[in-house]
């Protein structure tokens, strides 16, 4: 059998060239872009600038640094909220329980809803003076819980968090669920034989059976989260002020406001991030190929 | 004794976390039928008189039938176009694992981190015209999914006799005829579920359209809702219409496809 002939190569071109086209090449021109004043008014074309954007986004005092920081921020505390508790629910309902399959699809669905009318509703929901969580707080005698939501300082944050939590430990806790009916139910018997407790049945052979879905998860939540647009733009739209803007809404207000290469500039950045995490992510997968 | 109390208190768990997932829904349904002043309160009692008007106000003012056929289009076309091309690919790069091919499946890997540069993907729309079409949008939400599709679907591939391309080579068939007659009904599984996931995935998102929809007709129903919104957000009752209506073909979808899902997203962790 010619495997040439009966593989051909031409099956490949759409995609490759769709991906290289019109997905890596904006990537490529960004950093081109980044490195010129292009902006709405560039008819006559673009004059190169160096570095200005990078030192503007560095030292200006419009704080474009603190949105990269937020994201990061994000990133890492948005991650560390919905992965442990993920775990703990899946471990929860992996065992017999009544009533299992239906608990797993209702906390499954957020995660199939666009993000951005999770954020109407949550906007509504975190309304102070007529929203639901507030008046329920009341009901319960817990009014001094009662809070601005999406616009004091100090509470925006966790409600963004606890917004985007309860779209994605659904997703999080099915993947582990997948993971966890991958373990032997010998391996758990063999730990109580020898005496181990929850906990430890937890530590020595849950989590260490889990890496593969624990990578896959962090994997997901690491690239979503760096990326993370719809929720905070609907909810909070970057604010109160600049409180809670991240690099994808900077990127976009500058881009509404005709400022293309200090958007790009910004892009530039989050695709370097990305990029250094996702060729090590792939540089792993492929070792672990030849491996096998 | 003690399990049965252990088993108490995870019910009450779950009950109640599912009641935080479902509560929030009834309250967007009940108030979407309710007058203005009653809506505003967003309250959880039933409306005082069930005005299914709202929706007739939502479907005309919110132009979403326009936005319906608009994401209908995007979701279908963008899914099913995306799926079969990246199925072609997969199948030849999992059957044929030179190290051309190795390289080229790691190198559209990668592209499932990078953020798209859509400020520079108009530039490039503009230059060969394509900007603010339909034809533009499918075309941004394909190159989007292909590192996804590739990888979901090349891992599938694998689980396919070879010895099944060997006969029909045998008998005659050419790679097209091998392809779409043999290969792809073996297929099918992994196939429904990367249609799916990326159905679902194109219907959601809202950054795309922001960005490379100047023209109000090419919104697709995210983005009708978004900026009726901004107009009417005295109106909660309109909001909370427009809001069930763009969450319904979704959430049938889920409940239809839930099994095709579930597995493909499942089928990732086994493999890692």
């Amino acid at each position: 059998m010619h495997k040439e002939k009966v593989y051909p190569g031409y099956f490949l071109i759409l995609p490759v060239v769709l991906y290289i086209v019109f997905f890596l090449l904006p990537c490529l021109m960004g950093i081109g872009y980044s490195l010129t004043d292009w902006n709405v008014r560039s008819f006559q074309g673009v004059n190169f600038v160096g570095l200005d954007n990078y030192i503007e986004i560095f030292t200006s005092n419009r704080n474009y640094a603190q949105g990269i920081i937020n994201t990061l921020k994000f990133t890492v505390i948005s991650n560390i909220i919905k992965i442990t508790s993920a775990l703990f629910l899946a471990v929860m309902l992996q065992k017999e329980i009544k009533g299992r399959n239906l608990y797993r699809s209702v906390l499954y669905i957020p995660s199939v809803l666009p993000f951005m009318i999770i954020g109407l509703i949550f906007k509504s929901i975190l309304n102070y003076n007529t929203g639901l969580l507030n008046r329920t707080l009341d009901f319960l005698h817990l009014g001094f819980l009662k809070q601005q939501w999406l616009s004091d300082l100090d509470v925006v944050w966790k409600a963004i968090y606890g917004v985007d939590a309860w779209r994605g430990i659904g997703y999080v806790m099915t993947i582990f669920l997948a993971g966890l009916n991958t373990i032997p139910v010998s391996y758990y018997e063999a730990a109580e034989i020898d005496g181990a407790n929850f906990f430890q049945k937890l530590r020595y052979v849950t989590l260490p059976m889990l890496t593969g879905a624990i990578t896959i998860n962090l994997v997901f939540g690491i690239t979503y989260g760096l990326k993370v647009f719809d929720i905070v733009y609907v909810l909070t739209n970057g604010g109160p002020g600049h409180a809670t803007e991240v690099l994808t809404t900077y990127s976009y207000t500058l881009f509404a406001n005709g400022k293309y290469g200090m958007a790009t500039a910004l892009n530039t950045i989050l695709f370097v991030i990305t990029a250094l995490i996702g060729i090590g992510v792939v540089r792993y997968m492929s070792k672990m190929e030849v491996q096998q | 004794m003690k399990k049965t109390v252990i088993n108490i208190l995870k019910q009450f768990v779950c009950i109640v976390l599912c009641l935080i997932v479902v509560v929030p829904f009834y309250m967007v349904l009940v108030n979407s039928f309710k007058t203005k002043n009653e809506a505003a309160r967003m309250n959880l009692s039933l409306p005082k008189e069930w005005l299914f008007s709202n929706y007739l106000v939502v479907i005309k003012e919110g132009n979403l039938l326009q936005g319906f056929a608009n994401s209908f289009l995007y979701a279908f076309v963008s899914a099913a176009a995306g799926v079969i091309i990246c199925a072609m690919a997969a199948f030849v790069i999992n059957r044929r694992k030179t190290k051309r091919n190795r390289r080229i499946y790691y190198f559209i890997l990668c592209g499932f981190f990078f953020p798209v540069n859509f400020v520079t993907l108009l530039r490039i729309y503009n230059f060969i015209g394509i900007a603010n079409t339909r034809l533009g949008m499918i075309i941004a939400f394909i190159s989007g999914m292909i590192p996804f599709c590739i990888f979901t679907i090349s891992n599938f591939v694998s689980s396919i006799p070879v010895e099944i391309d060997e006969a029909a080579v045998i008998d005659g068939a050419s790679p097209l005829i091998l392809f779409f007659r043999i290969i792809m009904p073996l297929m099918m599984p992994v196939l429904i579920t990367t249609f799916l996931l990326q159905f679902m995935g194109v219907w959601s998102d809202f950054m795309t359209p922001l960005y490379l929809s100047a023209n109000s007709k090419m919104w697709p129903m995210n983005l009708a809702v978004y900026n009726f919104f901004g107009k009417m957000n005295s109106y909660w009752q309109y909001v909370f219409a427009d809001i069930i209506l763009t969450c319904l073909p979704v959430i049938i979808l889920y409940f239809i496809g839930q099994k095709y899902i579930i597995s493909g997203l499942t089928s990732g962790s086994v493999k890692m």
